[in-house]
């Protein structure tokens, strides 16, 4: 027979409480109750709204993207009339958000870069500018900035029939910048195959390159081999296969010009808008970024005889990535988000073509829902790339 | 445990309870409760819906908001506006934000159904058109091929201009700006070569433009709009309510009373004007409201012929003729059914 006064092992114990007294279960009984009235409030809010719809002999589900949507976009990637349907009006809409946000993010981050490096410059003047530069960006609300660009546009610019001509074939009026492109010939399909061998053997020959210099210590000019590669190719790709040179020029007939390629004012303001209220932001990060590398490793790097140029490459950016990736993500994030400001501006982005639809069709609920599945898609996969860069980049130990 | 779970339990019988209230009960009573009527209104709209100089709200939509607010409270001045843009308009009405939309809204089957909205009374006939700058020395908006158009978004607007376009095989090209000042600041400055809207709205426009003589509206009329007041489904006291305070102002101008004679007029044999007026009651008491309550109208706000013609007249600056909107004993379309 056990001894009831000797001490019970911790098995013992816990099998000896009672279940509502163990913390583990409390807590998981807990955690069940407050997910199951999470649970009932969604479920309630839900059924609640749907009953109202009814009620109010509202339409509900997403039908409506089969229908056609009767009416017009004023600009689109892919060809689109009035007798297409709402999914394919979205589409448009999505496509335009992402055009101005991938060629927003781009231009950021090299425009942030430059003026966070030219804020730690020692050129007094030069650094000053760039501090003025990020004062005033970033102090004035981004809406407001984008009326400004806007209104410069359709202000101060002439009219088509009196339309700038600053050099053959470019053409800058209130209906935007006009410029002429090749007209289309298989010489161009070449190139840019030309183009895309050019890149793979780049890849190979920089990967050949490191190997190479780890191994003997030898230096290989990848830099200007691989410009000479992404260059050159393409352009003797576009000479064998016959040279073309003919433009299709923007040329103005009736009201408008046609032919050519053209950038709308509304795009321009908005691109322009955004990336300059950004980049002020990305700069304060680059600079914080290089500012926490600590100066005894410019100070060692120099003493052991590295240029300026690969002192920064190798030394200090590798180091102060690790501090920028994960704000300039949000920054990315930001500006694809600012992009639905585009509606002020008469930018067809998905929110403006959303917002259309949804007064076309009454399915407030349905819109509002896409515009949040769409922005989110966005986001996570933005961070999700960065988050895979940010990896990549951070410090590994030898 | 339990204890918790009775919490859990009676937050979400609670949070129903509260849910369930803000949608029951009139729209009448809800506006007594809270003193006022709240209505949606353009805002930026010169002669339908805009504030003046001082800051006072003017326009056909905005007197027709006080003419309800004088039916139901015997006071025009209980009233609030929300200018509401034209894709907010609809949602703020669904949603309970505003009692009534007073904002030069087409009536269509798909509002009326899809929607969720019932239209009543039109308080003005309008049609589509187009408004081009003089110097472009268009005739005809069947020259307009290749036309860059400003067009507010969410409108029948939009899609009626994409029809008239499609149907007489023309290119254009679009400029969708949201709020109405913006997009005609926009077309003065030469953004777009032709601004389309309701007629009434481009005469709006004009009114306000750095020079209205430069401007020309073309002679097409694209489409037929009929402008109404519109509330939500599944209240028919309240809309009772706004279409007879919309229908009194017409019938008020057949019947020749006037803000100006309408107290001489309380001594009137005639037995129409004695019912109109409530000095034979009945009608107030079947709307659920004072029997004064056209009397209220037509000495606070006036018949339909005095706000047209203060409003958006030929003697004011948007200089708009009766027309369609002339009673139908003249010819146009406003007809009110016998008031008894």
């Amino acid at each position: 027979m056990p001894d009831p006064a000797a001490p019970t092992s911790p098995e013992q114990h816990r099998n000896a409480v009672p279940f509502w007294n163990d913390p583990d279960k409390r807590a998981i009984a807990f955690q069940a109750l407050v997910l199951a009235g999470v649970g009932a409030l969604g479920y309630y809010l839900f059924h609640n709204t749907l009953v109202n719809l009814d009620r109010q002999n509202i339409a509900t589900g997403f039908g409506f993207l089969g229908k056609e949507s009767a009416f017009e976009i004023g600009e689109s990637l892919i060809s689109y009339s009035a007798a297409d349907t709402y999914a394919k009006a979205l589409l448009v809409g999505v496509l335009n958000t992402l055009k101005v946000s991938f060629i927003g993010i781009v231009l950021t981050v090299v425009l942030g870069t430059v003026i966070g490096i030219a804020r730690l410059s020692t050129n007094w003047l030069v650094s000053r500018l760039a501090g003025g530069y990020i004062e005033l960006f970033q102090d004035i609300p981004v809406l407001l900035q984008l009326f400004f660009w806007y209104s410069i546009f359709y202000e101060f610019l002439p009219a088509p029939r009196n339309a700038l001509n600053p050099m053959a074939g470019v053409f800058l009026c209130n209906r935007g910048l006009l410029f002429g492109v090749p007209v289309p010939h298989p010489a161009y399909k070449v190139a840019a195959a030309a183009f895309l061998a050019a890149c793979v053997l780049v890849w190979v020959i920089r990967r050949w390159a490191r190997r190479r210099q780890e191994r003997t210590g030898q230096i290989f000019p990848t830099v200007r081999v691989g410009l000479a590669l992404l260059v050159g190719l393409p352009v003797a790709g576009w000479a064998v296969a016959g040279a073309p040179t003919a433009m299709d020029l923007p040329r103005l007939q009736g009201f408008n010009f046609v032919g050519g390629l053209s950038l709308s004012p509304e795009f321009a303001a908005l691109l322009m808008g955004l990336v300059l209220y950004t980049a002020a932001f990305v700069a304060e990060i680059v600079r914080a970024g290089i500012q926490s590398v600590s100066h005894g490793q410019t100070e060692a790097a120099m003493s052991l005889g590295l240029k300026p140029s690969q002192t920064l490459n190798l030394v200090i950016l590798p180091q102060a990535l690790r501090v920028i990736i994960p704000p300039l993500t949000s920054q990315m994030l930001n500006l694809t988000k600012n992009s639905s400001l585009a509606v002020a501006i008469g930018f067809p982005d998905f929110v403006a073509v959303t917002n259309t639809t949804i007064n076309q069709t009454g399915q407030a609920i349905e819109g509002v829902a896409l515009i949040m599945a769409v922005y989110l898609l966005f986001s996570l996969s933005t961070s999700a790339f960065m988050n895979w860069y940010n990896k990549k980049m951070a410090l590994v130990e030898r | 445990m339990r204890k918790i779970g009775m919490a859990v339990s009676a937050l979400c019988v609670s949070l129903l309870l509260v849910c369930g209230m803000a949608f029951a009960g009139e729209t009448l009573d809800a506006v007594r409760a809270k003193g006022f009527v709240q209505v949606g209104v353009n805002g930026s709209v010169f002669g339908f819906g805009a504030p003046d100089k001082s800051g006072v709200w003017r326009g056909l939509d905005v007197d027709t908001g006080r003419a309800i607010a004088a039916a139901v409270f015997g006071d025009a001045s209980k009233i609030k506006f929300t200018p509401l843009t034209a894709v907010q308009r609809f949602t703020a009405l669904q949603s309970g934000e505003i009692d009534v939309l007073c904002r030069n809204a087409t009536r269509t089957l798909g509002r009326e159904t899809k929607l969720g909205l019932n239209f009543v009374t039109v308080n003005y006939y309008d049609g589509q058109g187009f408004m081009v700058p003089k110097s472009l020395g268009v005739k005809s908006a069947k020259e307009l091929d290749g036309a860059t158009v400003c067009v507010l978004p969410g409108t029948t607007t939009e899609m009626n201009a994409a029809d008239f376009f499609r149907t007489n095989g023309m290119k254009w090209k679009p400029v969708v700006i949201e709020n109405t000042a913006e997009l005609a600041k926009t077309f003065f400055a030469g953004r777009c070569d032709v601004l389309t809207s309701d007629a009434s709205q481009l005469a709006g426009t004009r009114a306000v433009a750095p020079n209205p003589k430069d401007y020309v509206i073309l002679p097409e009329r694209i489409s037929k709009e009929p402008l109404a007041p519109c509330v939500r489904h599944g209240d028919d006291q309240w809309r009772d309510i706004v279409d007879f305070s919309v229908l009194a102002m017409i019938a008020a101008e057949e019947l020749g009373i006037t803000s100006k004679n309408v107290d001489s007029l309380l001594k009137s044999k005639d037995p129409k004007v004695q019912r109109f007026l409530g000095v034979t009651p009945g009608n107030g008491a079947a709307l659920g409201l004072d029997e004064k309550w056209a009397y209220n109208i037509i000495k606070q706000v006036g018949n339909y012929g005095e706000v047209f013609e203060r409003n958006v007249g030929v003697n004011t600056p948007l200089g708009l003729e009766r027309g369609l909107n002339a009673l139908w004993t003249q010819g146009g379309l406003m007809y009110a059914p016998p008031f008894k």
